[in-house]
């Protein structure tokens, strides 16, 4: 089920990926009571070397996102998920599983497809991080946008726009994919009104076309 | 009399063709808003604290830490001291703060001490001699049924029916009150038959809920030539809702409220928050732009919506937003009732059903949950059921997609296919015969069968139930019938015709992601005769007429119906307008292709927008209703027939079953949009793929929980599990005249039914229990091979 596509989704898995998971990080975050003041990261000395340490309150973070740049004072322990959406009001990510299983907040960070609910805000700072809102330009629709809607790949749409994320990833990656490439590339997402059949066609339709 | 009726096919532009859903564009760039992303200014978090015990008393709340805590700005007990809880996951505490990150912490600092209860969590077989004869219900009963939510008609018919074992004073019916119990149920207690010698019986977690006999299935059995035996069942599955249950309360002022809510049913919540609110359902604004997946579980505010109002009160009136987490979403938020069978049939020798007997149990959680209509489709004429409803502690059960029809379809087509295959007879031959049983849809059925064994080659494609070697990859084909009303409810329509030739339109329906904005569009547009796109069309809000809640695939039905009513009397009003500038009679005119013209002389008539100068400087405004008598004729109707056919590969070794091809043949009258109602019929075959081979929600005996509340052990079918699927819509003569009917619920009930026939075909034996999964394939094969 797991190919190289969905690893890179989840940056836990990624052999690049620094510091704390976000599960230690909830773990942790249940010592202390949230202190609801911002400041920056405290130097502490750990096996020999300075660490910085932020939190457990409020932090100051900067954020580059579809080609603007953002601010927001955040708790270490919050997702990147939640910052794009309760904090800058990007909701077409959505939050479904919250633990990395369905896909359907799926986002790029730095070109790459990654689940928002398993990333740490404060891990995304000075990454390029791509949404879906971004797909549209001008009012005119991304031709794998334009190809959901052309094969009625969306029913209650809930799964939708992670999905359409995914699939300009995959393509971008892909151009030409064989069936066993849609089978696997696409595997990381999950859809409960049953639009697998348009999605499929979807990208049949942009591999075509060329996007 | 205007004409209401549906144009014929030579008069159809878009009624009936292929148009892509309207709502697409916003959904596929993400800029549709559904509840859980409304984000109100000044909004709080809100987190509940939930029972980890699946049966406990609660002893004592301390939340005195949290109220504390710098950013907490209410703390509501639910269920306070005292309160009995009967499921796992079930509400205790909610509390509301500044943010989500100290809402969590919040909760996490309050104490409870629970006095544990014993509970059950099974469903299965019930202990012979441990069944309880139905009887007058006990005063626990009927507390327990407020407990847990249970209807107040369901209660009302039950006391009627069963009575009560002893008399309640009025401080007992003024708890009743208390705890929610309706002026009807109350009266209902007042009047019921007492029966004191049931006072004193324990109650028993299982009790007999139906016992039926027709014909003489005694002397039907004796006589039979063949009889097959077998035990089926299908388990308790969740419906695991993309979007999460929950809503956005907020106090306009100290009476009213407005609620963003993830619904089914918008013109129907105001209703159900009034009484527990205190306050008048006018007071009540409801309002949804999406919905991120209903299926038959959101049609109600819930405990949770009612909590999310109170303790925004508490809070001063901001909003607070209460979304279920997704555990809880699993655990309590919507499941469908289990359904076993022992179930025996009879044929004579040339496959003519005689004889139906079932002995079958399930459980709907703590209410225990009723008998699926068996056996389904086929009326058999001699036949004995008796049916044992198993209240227990998994949580309560909603309306699934269909309700008891996926359960029925597996208990009875499988018993047939069985039976089929000791009578070495092909399925569609078999099935083909006993047709004459399922009146009055003999005759769809028929034509629908013949077009699904062409579109799955079925001639090729079966064989015999047959011995297989270990290893082999082992390929079946099975089949099933499925039956579903989908009367259109009751809709309100409200259309504007502006003198500047804008139109809009207002209903308080909702769109589920079944196309219902796009099939209210196209029979708009088709009766004014101007493109879907010059028209605003609203729904989603009680400010809008009211319409029925979308369960039991009644809303195109209700929505084409008041819509085609509203845009016809619109429409001729705006003739009579008309035609003296076009020097004829109003029935003369038409509306084709964005212009009013005079019938059969193109020559005279007024682009759409000058006609519409004629009103002068006030809008039109009609509404349409269904049901409406005054206005014939009637456009919906009610009763379809479907047929799937399903080809699985099994690999003998592994156990891993994989559905190769689907095919359904459905019929649902006159399709307003063939796109969408095609996808109606993918997106249940591929639901339907999800629940016969991964769907199960799994109970711990020892805790009482939910062993899979995830998205990853609660496993959804996923791209790579679907195979080449095929839909075949029944439209033309016979079909289109019967009016508009009802697409959501038929074309999910048939595939549980096909693929475990089809993998019996297979493999030879029948995998008793849905989901089928690898070690209930090999366990069969196990058996059938020490057989």
């Amino acid at each position: 089920m797991r190919d190289e596509d969905e690893n890179q989704k989840n940056p836990n898995d990624s052999p690049e990926s620094p510091g704390v998971s976000r599960r230690d990080f909830l773990k942790i975050s249940g010592i202390s009571v949230a202190v609801p003041l911002v400041a920056g990261p405290r130097v502490i000395k750990a096996a020999g070397q300075e660490v910085r340490v932020y939190g457990p309150g409020k932090v100051p973070m900067e954020f580059a996102i579809n080609g603007k740049n953002y601010k927001a004072n955040l708790e270490p322990r919050v997702t990147l998920l939640d910052a794009l959406r309760d904090e800058f009001e990007l909701t077409g990510a959505k939050r479904v599983c919250d633990r990395a299983e369905c896909g359907a907040c799926t986002v790029l960070v730095d070109n790459k497809p990654v689940y928002a609910c398993a990333m740490l805000a404060i891990e995304a700072q000075h990454k390029a991080i791509t949404t879906v809102e971004s797909l549209t330009r001008d009012g005119k629709l991304h031709p794998i946008q334009q190809a959901f809607v052309d094969n009625d790949a969306s029913q209650c749409g809930f799964c939708t726009p992670g999905f359409v994320v995914a699939c300009k990833a995959f393509l971008d990656k892909h151009p030409h994919p064989t069936p066993e490439d849609i089978r696997r590339g696409l595997s990381g997402n999950l859809c409960r009104c049953g639009t697998y059949a348009g999605i499929r066609k979807a990208i049949a339709q942009v591999a075509q076309k060329g996007a | 009399m205007p004409d209401y009726a549906w144009p014929d096919a030579q008069h159809r532009t878009l009624i009936g063709t292929r148009v892509s859903r309207v709502d697409s564009p916003v959904k596929v760039a993400g800029q549709a808003k559904y509840t859980y992303d409304v984000h109100r200014p000044g909004m709080l978090y809100g987190k509940v604290l939930r029972c980890p015990y699946a049966h406990a008393k609660v002893v004592s709340i301390d939340t005195s830490a949290a109220e504390k805590m710098p950013g907490v700005k209410a703390v509501h007990i639910v269920q306070g001291p005292g309160t009995t809880i009967h499921w796992a996951g079930d509400e205790v505490v909610a509390v509301a703060a500044v943010d989500e990150p100290t809402a969590e912490d919040a909760i996490r600092l309050i104490k409870v001490e629970y006095q544990q209860l014993q509970h059950l969590v099974s469903d299965t077989e019930p202990p012979k001699g441990g069944v309880q004869e139905e009887g007058p219900l006990s005063m626990d009963a009927i507390d327990d049924m407020l407990d847990n939510q249970v209807p107040a008609g369901q209660m009302v018919s039950e006391i009627h029916q069963y009575g009560i074992g002893e008399k309640p004073d009025e401080a007992r019916l003024n708890d009743f009150k208390e705890s929610g119990a309706s002026d009807a149920v109350l009266d209902a207690l007042r009047k019921a038959a007492i029966h004191p010698e049931a006072a004193s019986k324990l109650p028993s977690s299982y009790q007999k809920a139906a016992a039926q006999t027709a014909g003489d299935p005694e002397k039907a059995f004796a006589e039979a030539d063949v009889v097959s035996e077998g035990l089926y069942g299908v388990p308790v599955i969740t419906h695991c809702c993309l979007e999460s249950h929950g809503s956005i309360s907020e106090w306009t002022d100290p009476d009213h409220l407005f609620t963003h809510i993830s619904t089914q049913n918008v013109s129907g919540i105001p209703g159900q928050m009034a009484e527990p609110l205190k306050i008048p359902a006018t007071n009540i604004r409801v309002h949804q732009d999406h919905i991120g997946g209903g299926f038959g579980s959101k049609f109600s505010p819930d405990r949770w919506g009612i909590f999310t109002a109170e303790i925004s009160k508490k809070a001063g009136g901001k909003p607070v937003r209460i979304m279920l987490e997704r555990d809880a979403e699993l655990e309590v938020a919507g499941a469908r009732p289990s359904a076993y069978a022992r179930v025996k049939v009879g044929a004579r020798k040339d496959g003519t059903l005689v004889a139906w007997q079932s002995n079958s149990w399930g459980t709907g959680g703590p209410g225990g949950g009723g008998m699926p209509p068996i056996p389904y489709v086929f009326s058999i004429p001699n036949q004995r059921q008796e049916h044992i409803a198993i209240r227990n502690n998994i949580g309560p059960a909603r309306a699934w997609r269909a309700p008891n029809h996926p359960q029925a379809a597996v208990l009875t087509m499988c018993a047939l296919d069985d039976l089929a295959a000791k009578l070495n007879m092909d399925p569609v031959e078999f099935f083909g015969k006993n047709l004459t049983l399922t009146k009055p849809r003999e005759n769809t059925y028929r034509e629908e069968l013949a077009i699904a064994s062409e579109l799955m080659d079925w001639k090729q494609k079966w064989h015999p139930r047959r011995q297989i070697a270990s290893g082999d990859l082992a390929r079946g084909v099975g089949l099933s019938f499925h039956t579903w009303g989908g009367r259109g409810h009751a809709s309100d329509c409200d259309l504007t015709i502006h003198p500047d030739g804008s139109v809009d339109i207002k209903l308080g329906t909702q769109d589920l992601g079944t196309g219902t904005r796009t099939c209210i569009l196209i029979v708009a547009s088709e009766t004014l005769g101007i493109p879907m796109d010059a028209i605003q069309l609203q729904i989603g809000d009680t400010t809008y007429p009211p319409s029925g809640g979308s369960g039991g695939s009644t809303t195109i039905g209700g929505v084409s119906s008041s819509t085609r009513r509203a845009a016809t009397d619109a429409r001729d009003a705006l003739f009579a307008k008309v035609a003296p500038a076009l020097n004829t009679q109003p029935d003369q005119l038409e509306c084709v292709s964005g212009k009013v013209s005079v019938k059969g002389d193109s020559s005279r008539s007024l682009s759409w927008k000058e006609a519409c100068s004629k009103l002068g400087v006030m809008p039109l405004t009609v509404r349409g209703k269904n049901p409406d008598k005054s206005k014939p004729p009637d456009l919906t109707n009610s009763g379809v027939g479907g047929v799937q056919m399903a080809e699985v590969e099994v690999d003998t070794d592994t156990g891993v079953v994989k559905v190769k091809k689907m095919v359904a043949v459905q019929d649902c009258g006159l399709v307003i949009d063939l796109k969408t109602a095609e996808s109606q019929c993918y997106g249940a075959m591929i639901m339907g793929i999800s629940y016969s081979l991964y769907e199960e929600k799994v109970m711990d005996p020892s805790t009482g929980r939910m062993l899979n509340a995830d998205m990853g052990f609660y496993r959804l079918a996923g791209l790579s599990d679907i195979p080449e699927l095929v839909v075949h819509m029944m439209t033309g003569k016979g079909y289109d005249e019967r009016g508009v009917i009802g697409l959501g619920e038929p074309p999910v009930i048939s595939p549980g039914a096909a693929i475990s026939n089809a993998v019996a075909n297979a493999i030879g034996v029948r995998v008793p229990f849905l989901p089928l999964t690898p070690d209930r394939v090999l366990a069969a094969l196990e058996q059938k091979a020490g057989a």
